[in-house]
């Protein structure tokens, strides 16, 4: 069989390194070149998806194991369940438009070469993290990403750039760190030898309740600040206003679902026992994290700040989702980190565009641009009620069935977390009121819409939204098979079996 | 007292005498050579062929030598895989020091032209101008590297002090033979002699003690006298104590670690790599053999020592590396932090920290010569133009990812390596390590290990940040200058692609590294 996820994950890793490597005379072209990169994997993970079997959604699928470090049990092992695919999808998706989206960022096209190189090694990255299907090669790359990424804020951010770029870097590390203690405990706990590492040897394993609870804490201490969740959220704000909004869309859109992807797929069927020991905390936090981001989001002039803190809320929706252990709602938390990261890609993209045009993100310095720039003004506004759910988008299916998924394992909290939706309303349009109506602000009148290119950008982002918020049965499907193993696997055995409806 | 004397299998010392004799070979050059570029060319020669030849020698070995290993020397030496896994490693170092020795940058060395001229004085200037070099520094450096080699074969607590010996005296010398900043060398040289000959006597006091009570000075010995029972005898305890207290000297861990800084910082930087990696190999493969052949019995009581050490090794080393402003310093703090993650996996007394431990030295010494060759490159200009000292502030470096992209490029690789970053040497090192401790319930330990790792890497991000994400200061283009010398370009190439390979593919050396976990008493 055609190995796909090798080939997607080598083809980007070779244009990051044809795109550096070309001669200084052929730089101009450089750009068409790393957009054919991430287009070609995007036509490979579409032609992929098209011979992805969903009816057997919850079986790996594309499955590669091939020997890498027998010697510590580490293998190259791929391969994609339904939730693993459609956030590969969302990645490939996403990348194209970012590279797009920065097309004229720099003039010096050395430093173009860079970024672009960055950003489809990061691209490389992120489909090895959602197809591992071993453990070492899912930290090794949950690691090795932090590289690129720390280049891409420090280099080509704004003013605070490097601390930002360190602040990311050292949180990361830390959770990166702690989680590979509990790596390598659970290896050694695990039936050892040359596979050791693989997943499924690692599941059902009988830990003892210490232990077991010990690594989980290892594991979900990492993809917490990964997701992040409050408390440990702290260098998400910093990022997002520093770096630019291309590597925000992607930090934020799809590589901290990697910290949800992981309680998915890792916390809950390799610690069912610790997952539900540590549930009371984690849901009493993702509450908090729904308010508290919502709170500050509204408390924000600093738009890229500010869609950095909606992001925190969302987070906080999905790990409310997560651990309540019901089908409804694991399902509508996996398809929100798919809604999430079109919603929130598509807002930073927007949000970057008009700060290409504003020289500012500060909300005080805009004002009436409805009338300058209509277009921008109405994908901002499509863009911003997704993310605060608005019917007929897709986050607000998700959303819906997180929260009624949830509501039997989580009553209080669910009822404290629609206060956090409420205010999304909030955040939302206010921004809006404040950016695009009302008189335009001096200096505005000449503002330029959107540019093909730019709708190019958000374009198929909000199609996808659309697409997905009247027909949710096509990515649910997928998503039902994967889940119920997850469910499965945590649920307390006489815990009363939910109806999918 | 009958003496008889033990028979010798020469061919198991192969790899030990070829260097041991090619230092001969170079006094012999040194006494009967005038002229000064002839010498400095017979004697790299020399130098470069003898330790490559001791590399092979040592391979060939690995072929011969079975399992069971070699008695040498009676019961004074064994050859066993352990040995010859860490003599080529030491034999590797000791190629690319030798490079690092013989390297020059418009024509002159990092040594000093006249090691007894006093700094400053007449006869400095004299030997300046007549062009004298002191070549010596090879066989001094050929001394040394056969001293190591050999540390890795003894298993008798009286020869581990003399070959200890051979091999800290011709170090001392190389010290204190440092080109410019003559004084800081000195007395770097000064004060690593006298911490070390007090270390050593240190250690022989203990092992006096400790044949107090085992009368024995073979490890074999000393384990049977173990295992027939010990009932904490504070006669033993207090000798195997002081006899670790040499051996951590010579790794450099806390609280024993006091001379690294100052000896890195004021050593020539050749010397200073060559004696970071390579003495810290060695040290650690003779603390390796001494604590799991004659000391095994002894494992519980001595756990917690060796964890009280190894947290404060991590601990310090990573906390002062955090403020150090000098490259060579923060170098030198960041090689205690490492002792103290071989010391995390040597304490869980597992044959695979005997894997572990070479393994690591090994990606830790290849990233540590490479980066000090960098800093041999990275030199201060004078205002007339010629060519100054090496520039280690670390201010000096900043932006010099612009300057020199190659060069700042592969000094991250070494510096991620160290972090312990994936897909670097480093990390498989440092993972193997973790697990060979968390396999024998040390995940205390290792949690601690992991947060000075996660606090290491801050000082080497810093750096990071310092060459790529810094402007270069305006008056740095001209007081600071980058050269490329071939010798040091050879260790950094090598360091890369080593470094780059064992992160990446390790699989043939991990196999290797697991055949190598025997130690024959």
């Amino acid at each position: 069989m055609f190995p796909y996820l090798s080939v997607l994950v080598a083809l980007p890793a070779v244009g990051a390194v044809v795109v550096r490597a070309l001669p200084e005379a052929t730089r101009k072209t450089v750009r068409t070149v790393a957009l054919g990169f991430a287009l070609a994997e995007l036509a490979l993970a579409a032609v992929m998806a098209l011979s992805f079997d969903a009816g057997n959604a919850g079986t790996v699928q594309f499955a590669e194991t091939r020997p890498w470090i027998p010697q510590i049990g580490a293998s190259w092992a791929l391969g994609v369940t339904g939730i693993g695919l459609l956030l590969v999808l969302l990645a490939v998706v996403l990348t194209p438009l970012v590279l797009l989206a920065s097309w004229d960022d720099d003039d010096d096209p050395l430093r173009r070469a860079k970024y672009l190189a960055l950003v489809l090694a990061l691209e490389s990255f992120m489909v090895v993290i959602f197809a591992a299907r071993d453990l070492f090669l899912f930290y090794v790359a949950f690691e090795a990403m932090l590289i690129p990424l720390y280049l891409l804020i420090g280099l080509f951010g704004g003013e605070q750039r490097r601390y930002a770029a360190v602040k990311f870097l050292i949180y990361s590390l830390v959770g990166g760190l702690v989680m590979l203690v509990g790596v390598i405990a659970l290896y050694v706990a695990g039936p050892g030898g040359d596979q050791g590492f693989l997943i499924s040897h690692l599941t059902g394993l009988d830990l003892g309740t210490t232990t077991e609870r010990l690594i989980f804490v290892a594991f979900f201490f990492a993809f917490a600040v990964k997701a992040p969740m409050v408390p440990v959220h702290t260098w998400l704000p910093t990022v997002a206003q520093t770096a630019r909004p291309g590597t925000t869309a992607l930090l934020v859109a799809v590589l901290d679902k990697i910290g949800t992807f992981g309680m998915i797929t890792l916390c809950l069927p390799l610690f069912p026992n610790a997952s539900r020991w540590a549930a009371p905390v984690i849901v009493a936090l993702a509450v908090l994290a729904v308010i508290y981001g919502a709170m500050l989001a509204i408390g924000q002039q600093d738009m890229l700040r500010l869609v950095a803190y909606t992001s925190v809320s969302h987070f906080g929706v999905m790990i409310l989702g997560i651990f309540s252990f019901r089908q409804t709602a694991i399902e509508g938390a996996a398809f929100y980190m798919l809604n999430h990261g079109l919603s929130t890609g598509a807002l930073f993209l927007a949000v970057g565009f008009l700060i290409k045009r504003r020289g500012s993100a500060d909300v005080r310095d805009f004002g009436g641009l409805q009338k300058v720039v209509p277009v921008l003004a109405g994908t901002f506004l499509v863009v911003g009620l997704s993310a605060l759910a608005l019917p007929g988008l897709s986050p607000f299916v998700s959303e819906i069935m997180v929260l009624v998924g949830a509501y039997p394992a989580a009553r209080v909290g669910v009822i404290v977390a629609i206060v956090g939706v409420v205010l999304a309303a909030l955040y939302i349009l206010l921004t809006y009121q404040r950016v695009f109506t009302g008189p335009p602000k001096e200096g505005l009148e000449k503002t330029r819409d959107l540019s093909w290119r730019e709708k190019f950008v958000t374009g198929p982002l909000i199609a996808l939204m659309l697409v997905l918020g009247f027909v949710p049965g096509v990515a649910i499907s997928v998503l039902r098979a994967p889940v119920q193993d997850v469910v499965a696997a945590v649920q307390p055995a006489d815990a009363p079996t939910e109806v999918a409806p | 007292m009958n003496y008889r004397t033990p028979s010798i299998d020469w061919v198991a010392l192969l790899p030990v005498l070829i260097v041991l004799g090619a230092a001969m070979l170079g006094i012999l050059v040194e006494a009967f050579t005038r002229r000064a570029g002839v010498r400095r060319v017979v004697q790299t020669s020399l130098a470069v062929a003898a330790t490559v030849g001791a590399l092979v020698a040592a391979v060939i070995r690995w072929a011969v030598v079975s399992g069971d290993g070699v008695h040498v020397a009676g019961n004074y030496l064994v050859a066993d895989r352990q040995s010859l896994a860490w003599q080529a490693i030491i034999a590797l170092f000791a190629i690319l020091g030798m490079l690092l020795f013989a390297a020059r940058v418009r024509g002159e060395d990092a040594f000093a032209p006249l090691g007894s001229a006093a700094p400053g004085s007449v006869e400095e200037s004299l030997a300046l101008k007549r062009g004298m070099a002191q070549t010596e520094v090879f066989p001094l450096g050929l001394f040394a590297a056969g001293g190591m080699m050999l540390f890795t074969m003894v298993s008798d607590t009286i020869v581990l002090f003399v070959v200890l010996e051979m091999l800290s005296l011709p170090l001392y010398i190389l010290v204190g033979l440092a080109r410019r900043r003559r004084l800081m060398s000195q007395e770097a040289a000064l004060k690593y002699f006298l911490m070390g000959a007090f270390a050593s006597a240190v250690y022989l006091f203990g092992a006096a003690l400790a044949f107090g009570y085992t009368a024995a000075t073979s490890y074999a010995g000393i384990a049977a006298s173990l295992a027939a029972g010990f009932d904490r005898e504070p006669l033993l305890i207090t000798g195997v104590a002081l006899m670790l207290v040499g051996l951590l000297f010579k790794l450099g861990a806390v609280p024993f670690h006091s001379w690294t800084p100052d000896a890195y910082q004021g050593a020539p930087t050749p010397v200073t790599g060559f004696m970071a990696a390579a003495t810290k190999a060695a040290a650690a493969a003779a603390l390796a053999r001494l604590l799991y052949v004659a000391l095994y019995g002894l494992s519980w009581t001595l756990a917690p020592v060796l964890w009280t050490v190894a947290i404060a090794t991590m601990a310090l080393g990573t906390v002062v590396a955090i403020v150090q402003t000098d490259m060579k310093r923060m170098l030198a703090y960041s090689s205690i932090a490492h002792a103290g993650f071989i010391l995390v996996a040597l304490t869980s007394f597992t044959g695979d920290a005997l894997a572990a431990v070479p393994f690591y030295m090994l990606a830790y010494g290849l990233a540590t010569l490479g980066a000090f060759a960098i800093v041999s490159q990275v030199r201060e200009r004078t205002p007339d133009g010629s060519l100054g000292a090496e520039a280690t502030r670390l201010g000096q470096w900043a932006g010099l990812g612009r300057r020199a992209p190659l060069l700042a490029t592969a000094m991250a690789l070494f510096l991620l390596s160290f972090a312990g970053i994936p897909l670097t040497a480093g990390f498989i090192g440092k993972f193997v390590a973790f697990k060979a401790a968390v396999d024998a319930g040390a995940w205390p330990l290792v949690l601690v290990a992991v947060l000075a790792s996660a606090a290491a890497a801050f000082f080497y991000v810093r750096v990071l940040v310092l060459m790529f994400l810094t402007p270069v200061p305006e008056d740095l283009e001209d007081t600071v200058e980058v050269t490329w010398a071939t010798g040091p370009m050879v260790v950094v190439i090598v360091g890369v692609v080593g470094t780059f390979l064992l992160g990446v593919y390790p699989s043939a050396v991990l196999d290797l590294a697991h055949q190598a976990a025997i130690l024959v008493p």
